[in-house]
């Protein structure tokens, strides 16, 4: 069971999140939008939406630096493995907060306002749900994680993610002996990697991209697109 | 020097019934879907009046087009590139629905589904959104027809900048005018520049701005980056959408839908040449009163021989140079400068432009006599004041639209001259700088208005530049949609689709 959820089924999550998001971008580009509702409603949207982008951007941050940057590097740097927890625990709480807070604005405005009801898909309610259940299980492990620092959980973490994407089998064995709040968090953000190219979550990738295309790789402001070829010279 | 060509569009206000006609066609051909009911890709205002969306012209508000910086540079209104990231969250400048109008249909079943009773049956408003009973509607489009409702809403109209508002709200004093409104097809496009992830192009053929749906995202900036307000976020699928000029049918040489169908003729559709290295110069004049001026400075002469030359060098065709010769478009901005673009202070450089109407005189039946300039009334008499054209059309700048009018008064009483006396009066053409032939072209342009003068439009030369076989067994316009309408329910993602060829980028 133990390999199932953390040696399989992390495989399963990664290669249905890339390949399922390239087959999405290439075949069907037109499904591929962030579905914004703020047309519809802009009450309740300005300040859930930030607080919420802004925490769960940040955890989510958190989560790739904390979980895959080699701890040598931390070491290196003077932090042990203590008090990475606890830094990491008590920044991510407070994102944390910040998230949860902005969702559930969120989430009350997509259920009980009758526009936002009416023009959501199952999964636009469905995948805001589990974002929220997955911070309220983050935000849970927050005081377990603060409360028992002197183990260096993270430490096991992190053997796991890294073995994870080192391909090595018996990463799941590393969090084993973990609390059970710990496993249902990466069993459900494994599930939430599933659901991403399915759902409206993909427009993360846009926003990522967003920034360096728009900033970097376009000079200018203007856009102006051809049809007319290049002319070809005449052959000699 | 980069020449491109651009189909303009001149409307001529003169003319204009107010019928709705452009606005009810273009919805019947583009937006009777879902999602875009609410959205208008071309409308017709009264004036004066706030428009659609309410109060839409005020950029204080909505922080729409561009600005210039303290320091010189030119950046959109609602913020630089890393500001408008920076929105990409939520939008603070973006309308709500209810700033257009909540979309609402009626229960229209019930006229023939009730039961027998007492009463008539009545079809009552349902909201398109919800689906649920509207009790009042508050909005709709064209909601401010004819002068509706009270002055003190309608005088918040942005453009009684500097008129003493008050006695226009009396009776005797009052004065409208109608404005269809569809996209601009900008030489600036705001909407292109705010858009983050670059679906916004314009075209560099024929100067039509479009979204490409498959790459837009929704961040929705270009709803509140453009100051017209015609760019429209579908709530259905997602994506922004907007006027698309008709190019199916510019491309085959017909005018667009709206144009068409006008039955006042008061539209026009040509070809403008200019210079898209001056662009940003243009744009970014330093007194807003000089924006009308600077985008005369970029269209070229297509009468030019060294134009010709280099456009031709530039590939353009050489029926586009011709048609650029026969433009009305060039004749009535140009030549004759009757023509102006809306709201310049915009910084857009906008293609559709307007001939400024005249209207009754002022306080001639209260006066005894009209306020005659010569053997001309004065036009700064007549009952639509001057300075509210001027903020329309030309940044606040008179003279300008006084000029126009003058001209076309004197078209008027020339032509009345030679054909109620017979008298061909040559005079009264030189007093406002026009030769006979040119009077009479503008007769036959203005006046009679004949389908060819109107729209001049050359074709796109597909075969030159497309591969036919990419376009075999296509289906023409179904959303992004392959060869089905609608939503394919059995697809992963929510739709099914064939990948289009789309046109490249350039520099």
């Amino acid at each position: 069971m133990n390999t199932f959820f953390f040696g399989i089924y992390p495989y399963i999550a990664l290669t249905v999140l890339i390949v399922g998001s390239i087959a999405r971008y290439e075949r069907d580009p037109f499904t591929w939008k962030s579905a914004s509702s703020q047309l519809l409603r802009r009450k309740q949207f300005m300040v859930g939406s930030i607080l919420f982008h802004l925490g769960v951007l940040f955890i989510f941050a958190g989560h790739l630096f904390g979980l895959l940057v080699p701890h040598q590097i931390y070491e290196a740097m003077g932090i042990d493995a203590e008090s990475k927890q606890i830094l990491a625990a008590s920044a991510g709480g407070v994102a944390g907060v910040a998230a949860i807070i902005g969702g559930a604005m969120l989430a009350h405005r997509r259920l009980t306002d009758p526009r936002i009801r009416a023009t959501s898909s199952f999964w636009d309610t469905a995948i805001l749900l589990l974002l929220l259940a997955q911070l309220a299980l983050g935000l849970i492990s927050v005081p377990i994680s603060l409360a028992t620092y002197e183990h260096a959980d993270v430490l096991l973490f992190m053997a796991w993610a890294q073995g994870i994407f080192t391909f090595q089998g018996d990463a799941a064995g590393h969090i084993a002996s973990v609390a059970l709040v710990y496993k249902l968090h990466i069993v459900l953000g494994l599930t939430i990697f599933i659901l991403f190219p399915f759902t409206r979550l993909v427009h993360i990738l846009s926003g990522i991209a967003a920034p360096f295309r728009y900033l970097f790789t376009r000079t200018g402001y203007q856009i102006v697109r051809t049809r007319r070829q290049p002319r070809r010279e005449p052959a000699e | 020097m980069k020449i491109r060509a651009q189909i303009g569009m001149v409307l001529n206000l003169d003319k204009c019934i107010g019928c709705h006609t452009c606005s009810v066609t273009c919805k019947n051909v583009w937006t009777s879907r879902d999602g875009v009911e609410y959205a208008w890709f071309n409308n017709v205002e009264t004036k004066p009046g706030t428009g659609y969306p309410t109060d839409w012209e005020n950029q204080d508000r909505w922080n729409g087009g561009w600005i210039r910086t303290k320091s010189g540079r030119l950046q959109p209104r609602q913020g630089a590139k890393w500001r408008v990231l920076a929105n990409i969250f939520a939008n603070p400048d973006l309308p709500q629905i209810d700033d257009y109008y909540e979309p609402f249909d009626f229960d229209y079943d019930h006229l023939k589904s009730a039961p027998e009773g007492t009463a008539v049956p009545t079809a009552r408003p349902r909201s398109r959104l919800t689906g649920e009973r509207i009790q009042k509607i508050e909005k709709g489009p064209n909601w401010e027809e004819i002068l509706g409702g009270e002055f003190e809403k309608r005088s918040k109209d942005y453009n009684f900048d500097g008129i003493q508002k008050q006695i226009y709200g009396e009776y005797e004093n009052t004065f409208m005018m109608y404005l269809p409104r569809l996209c601009e097809h900008c030489l600036n496009p705001a909407c292109a520049a705010s858009c983050p992830s670059g679906a916004i192009y314009k075209r560099e053929e024929d100067g039509i701005v479009l979204i490409d749906q498959e790459k837009c995202r929704g961040w929705r900036m270009c709803v509140s980056g453009c100051p017209y307000k015609k760019v429209y976020y579908n709530w259905s699928t997602g994506k922004s959408e907007k006027c698309t000029l008709c190019y199916p049918r510019i491309e085959s040489g017909n005018p667009t839908v709206c144009s068409e169908t006008c039955v006042g003729r008061i539209r026009y559709l040509g070809v403008m040449l200019y210079d898209a290295d001056k662009i940003e110069e243009a744009a970014n004049a330093a007194e807003a009163m000089d924006l009308y001026d600077a985008q005369l400075g970029l269209f070229l002469d297509p009468n030019d021989p060294e134009v010709i030359a280099q456009a031709r060098a530039q590939g353009i065709p050489a029926d586009w140079i011709e048609a650029a010769r026969e433009s009305p478009i060039w004749k009535m901005a140009m030549d004759w400068k009757i023509a102006f673009p809306l709201h310049p202070e915009y910084r857009t450089l906008p293609m559709v432009w307007y001939i400024p109407p005249l209207s009754p005189i002022q306080n001639a039946a209260e006066a005894g006599a009209i306020g005659m300039d010569g053997a001309m009334p004065d036009v700064r008499n007549l009952r639509i004041p001057l300075r509210y054209l001027a903020n329309l059309l030309t940044a606040g700048d008179e003279a300008p639209i006084a000029a126009a009018l003058e001209r076309m008064l004197a078209m008027r009483g020339y032509m009345r001259s030679k054909t109620v006396d017979g008298l061909i009066d040559e005079g009264l053409a030189a007093r406002v700088g026009l030769s006979t032939a040119m009077i009479e072209d503008m007769y036959r342009i203005l006046a009679l208005a004949d389908y060819e003068d109107r729209f001049v439009i050359p074709t796109t030369h597909r075969e030159m530049v497309e591969d036919a076989y990419d376009l075999k067994g296509g289906c023409g316009f179904t959303d992004g949609n392959g060869c089905s309408t609608g939503i394919s329910k059995g697809s992963l993602f929510g739709g099914a689709k064939r990948p289009l060829k789309m046109p490249e980028e350039v520099r």
